[in-house]
C-alpha cells in the first residue's frame, strides 16, 4: 500500500449567515492514498467546494482533524497554512485564473516566486518542464490572452504541477471547456495520474469519473458513496473517437 | 519571500498597466516639480537680495522725516519737512561714528538732448552718496565742493540716461543737456550697475548737487532724507544712537515726545528683506506641500481602486501560497516605486522649468541638494503612507471569497 497522502476524520465545516447556520460539511470522513485520481461528485450545494477548499488549506474545518502528508492542518496557523499550500498542493480552478497580460512561463513560475529556496533559473528550467508536460512547450512567451480556453486551463495545470505537490486539487477544471477540450484536459490529467501523482477532481459531469479510479459522492455536505472504478475508460481513446468538429 | 522577487512582481504588475501608472504618478510629479521649482525660486530671491545688500555695504544708515504732527493731522510723507539741511551738516560734523553723510533730495522729470529725451529721475546729492551706494564715475568726475556751494548746474548721469540722449555714441560729458526747462552740463558718466533684484534699472538716474535740486528745481528748504554709513557694520547702533540725538536736539523734541524723523540701517533692511523672501519661499512651499499631499491621496485612490480590480489576483497568488504580509509587500512596494518613480520625474521637470524660469524671465534661482534629497524622502513617505491602507485592505482578504470575486 503507498503513503496516505489525505485522512479526514469527521471533517464539519458551518457557516453563519445572519442567524442561520448553515451545515456545509457534516462530518466527512476518507483517506486517499498516493497516486489515487479521485473524483469527487454531489449535486449543487451538496458542498464539494468547501471540502475541496478544506483539502487545499484555504479554509479550515469547524470540527474533526485533517492530515495533509502527514501534517495536521487545524491547528496552523494562516501563515503556515500559506507555505503548506505553496509546498504541497498545487490547484486548478474552473475559471483558469492566470494573470492577465502575462506570459505563460511567468504565470508558472509564479508559485515558486513565493518560496526564497529556488534561484532564478531554478525557477525557469522547472517552468520549462511543467509547461512541457501539458503540452505547451512551444507557447511559453504567449500571452494569457494569446491563448485558447484550452490552453490556459494547461497553463494553470502547469502552474499546479511546478511545485511538484503532494495533490493537485482540481474544482470543475472543465466547466467552462467545450467537450473536445474537456477531454484533452482529461487525458493530460489521466497522464499525470499515469506519472504516478496524486489528483482530485470535483466535477458535477458523472461522466468524467469513469476516467478516474475512484469516485466519492456528497449529499448535503455527507459522503454517500466512495467506490472504487473497476473499469477506468482512457481519455485518449475517447478524444480520438469525438466526431471531428468542423473548421 | 525574499524582497528581490516581490520586488520583481511589484515591477511588473506595474508594468502592466503603464498608463495608470503614469496618471497615479502625475500628482506626484507636479507635486515635486514644483516643490522644486519653488524652493529654487524662493532660494535664488533670497541669495540675490543678500548679494546685493551685502554689495551696498551693510553699514548704510537711512534717515527719513517722519510723523509730524500738526494739530493732530499726520502728514503724508511728502509733506513732512522735518529734515533740514542743518540736520545733514551737524551729523557730518558731529557724529564719530558716520563716516559718509549725504543728503537727498530727488526729482522726477524729462532729461532731453537734442532731438532725444527719456523720463528719469534726479538726485541731488553730495559726493560722498555715490561712495555710499557704491557708484562709481566712468569718464570724467562726479561735481566738486564748489558745485555744491554754488548750486552749479552740472550732473553725473547712468548709462542708461548716457544711452538715450547719445545714441550716436557721442563724448557725453562736457555736453549740456536739459532737465525740464535747466540745462546742466555733464562732469561724468556712472560705471553701469544693472538691475537690482526688485527689477530697478540702477543706472536710470542723474546725480546732482543737492543745494541745485532744493534751489532750482524744487524751490523747497527741508531734505527728503538723509544716507550715511557707519564707520563699520559693528558700530551702526551707536551711529543710529548718535543721529537720533543730534536730530532730537535740533528739532527740539521735549523728552516723552515722539521722534519726527525715521532711522533705518541696512541690517534691518536686509533682515526685513530676506525675511520677506523666506515669507515668500514658506508660502510657495506650502503650496507645493499641498499638492505632494493630493497627489498621495491620488496614489491612495487608485491603489484602493486597483485592489478592488486585482481582487481575484490576490485571491490567486494567495491559493498558491502567498502569505498576507506578501501581498502587503507587494502592494507597499508598488505605491512606493510610483511615489518615487514620480519624485525622480517631478525633480527632473522641476530643475528644468526652474532653469525654463531663469532663462525666460531672467529670475535668479537656485536648486539645493537639499530640496532634492528632501523631495525623495517625502516621495518615500508618502508611498508609503498612502500605500497603506489599500495594501492592508488587499493583505486581508479571504482567499476563497477573493477568488470567487468576479
Ligand atoms: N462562505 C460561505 N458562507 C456561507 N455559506 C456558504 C459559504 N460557502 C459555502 N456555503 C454554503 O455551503 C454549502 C455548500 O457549498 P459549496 O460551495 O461547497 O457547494 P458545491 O457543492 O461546491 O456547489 P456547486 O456545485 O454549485 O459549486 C452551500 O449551501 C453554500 O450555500
Ligand atoms: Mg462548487
Amino acid at each position: 500500500m503507498g503513503k496516505e497522502v489525505i485522512k479526514l476524520e469527521d471533517i464539519k465545516r458551518d457557516f453563519k449567515v445572519g442567524s442561520e447556520v448553515v451545515h456545509a460539511l457534516r462530518g466527512v470522513s476518507f483517506s486517499i492514498m498516493e497516486g489515487e485520481f479521485v473524483t469527487i461528485m454531489g449535486s449543487s450545494g451538496s458542498g464539494k467546494s468547501t471540502l475541496l477548499n478544506t483539502l487545499g488549506c484555504l479554509d479550515t474545518p469547524t470540527y474533526g482533524e485533517y492530515y495533509l502528508d502527514g501534517v495536521a492542518v487545524r491547528t496552523m496557523n494562516k501563515d503556515q497554512r500559506a507555505t503548506l499550500r505553496n509546498r504541497k498542493i498545487g490547484f486548478v480552478f474552473q475559471n483558469y485564473t492566470l494573470l492577465p497580460k502575462t506570459t505563460a512561463i511567468e504565470n508558472v513560475e509564479l508559485p515558486l516566486l513565493y518560496n526564497p529556496k529556488y534561484s532564478r533559473k531554478e525557477r525557469y528550467d522547472m517552468s520549462v518542464e511543467a509547461l512541457k508536460a501539458v503540452g505547451l512547450g512551444d507557447r511559453l512567451e504567449h500571452k494569457s490572452n494569446q491563448m485558447s480556453g484550452g490552453q490556459m486551463q494547461r497553463v494553470a495545470i502547469a502552474r499546479a504541477l511546478v511545485n511538484n505537490p503532494a495533490v493537485i486539487l482540481a474544482d470543475e477544471a472543465t466547466g467552462n471547456l467545450d467537450t473536445r477540450t474537456s477531454f484533452e484536459v482529461l487525458v493530460l490529467f489521466q497522464k499525470l495520474h499515469s506519472e504516478g501523482r496524486t489528483i482530485i477532481f470535483v466535477t458535477h459531469n458523472p461522466e468524467i469519473a469513469m476516467y478516474s479510479t475512484r469516485t466519492i459522492t456528497l449529499k448535503d455536505g455527507r459522503v454517500i458513496s466512495d467506490e472504487y472504478n473497476g473499469k477506468i475508460l482512457d481519455a485518449a481513446q475517447a478524444l480520438a473517437s469525438l466526431p471531428v468538429e468542423k473548421e | 519571500m525574499n524582497f528581490a522577487n516581490l520586488f520583481r512582481i511589484a515591477l511588473k504588475a506595474l508594468s502592466n498597466n503603464k498608463f495608470r501608472g503614469f496618471l497615479t504618478m502625475l500628482g506626484i510629479i507636479i507635486g515635486v516639480g514644483s516643490v522644486i521649482t519653488m524652493l529654487a525660486i524662493g532660494q535664488g530671491s533670497k541669495k540675490s537680495i543678500q548679494a546685493e545688500i551685502s554689495e551696498m555695504g551693510s553699514n548704510m544708515i537711512m534717515i527719513s522725516p517722519g510723523a509730524e504732527r500738526r494739530g493732530g493731522v499726520r502728514m503724508s510723507r511728502d509733506d513732512v519737512q522735518t529734515l533740514k539741511v542743518k540736520d545733514f551738516e551737524d551729523i557730518r560734523d558731529n557724529c564719530k561714528y558716520v563716516t559718509l553723510v549725504s543728503p537727498t533730495v530727488n526729482a522726477s522729470g524729462q532729461a532731453v538732448y537734442g532731438a532725444n529725451n527719456t523720463p528719469t529721475s534726479v538726485y541731488g546729492v553730495t559726493q560722498e552718496y555715490l561712495d555710499i551706494r557704491g557708484y562709481k564715475v566712468k569718464d570724467g568726475d562726479v561735481f566738486s565742493d564748489q558745485d555744491i556751494h554754488t548750486s552749479a548746474k552740472v550732473c553725473v548721469v547712468g548709462q542708461t540716461v548716457v544711452d538715450v540722449l547719445f545714441p550716436g555714441g557721442e563724448e557725453p560729458v562736457g555736453k549740456v543737456i536739459r532737465f525740464g526747462s535747466i540745462p546742466f552740463r555733464i562732469v561724468g558718466v556712472l560705471e553701469s550697475k544693472g538691475t537690482n533684484t526688485m527689477g530697478q534699472d540702477q543706472d536710470d538716474l542723474m546725480f546732482v548737487p543737492y543745494t541745485t535740486v532744493m534751489k532750482r528745481i524744487q524751490a523747497v528748504t527741508y531734505l527728503q532724507g538723509i544716507t550715511c554709513s557707519a564707520i563699520s557694520e559693528e558700530y551702526t547702533d551707536q551711529a543710529i544712537e548718535e543721529i537720533g540725538a543730534i536730530l532730537r536736539e535740533n528739532h527740539k523734541l521735549k523728552e516723552g515726545t515722539e521722534d519726527d524723523f525715521n532711522i533705518r540701517s541696512q541690517q534691518e533692511l536686509s533682515s526685513m528683506m530676506t525675511s520677506t523672501s523666506d515669507m515668500m519661499s514658506t508660502l510657495l512651499a506650502a503650496v507645493a506641500a499641498i499638492s505632494l499631499i493630493v497627489g498621495g491621496i491620488g496614489i491612495m485612490n487608485i491603489m484602493y481602486v486597483s485592489v478592488t480590480e486585482r481582487t481575484k489576483e490576490i485571491g490567486l497568488r494567495m491559493s498558491i501560497g502567498a502569505k498576507g504580509r506578501d501581498i502587503l509587500s507587494q502592494f507597499l512596494i508598488e505605491a512606493t516605486l510610483l511615489s518615487v518613480a514620480g519624485g525622480v520625474i517631478g525633480v527632473i521637470l522641476g530643475i528644468v522649468a526652474a532653469y525654463v524660469v531663469k532663462v525666460l524671465l531672467s529670475y535668479p534661482i537656485s536648486i539645493s541638494t537639499g530640496s532634492i534629497i528632501l523631495s525623495f524622502v517625502v516621495c518615500t513617505v508618502i508611498g508609503i503612507f498612502f500605500g497603506w491602507y489599500p495594501a492592508r485592505k488587499a493583505s486581508n482578504l479571504d482567499p476563497i471569497e477573493a477568488l470567487r470575486y468576479e
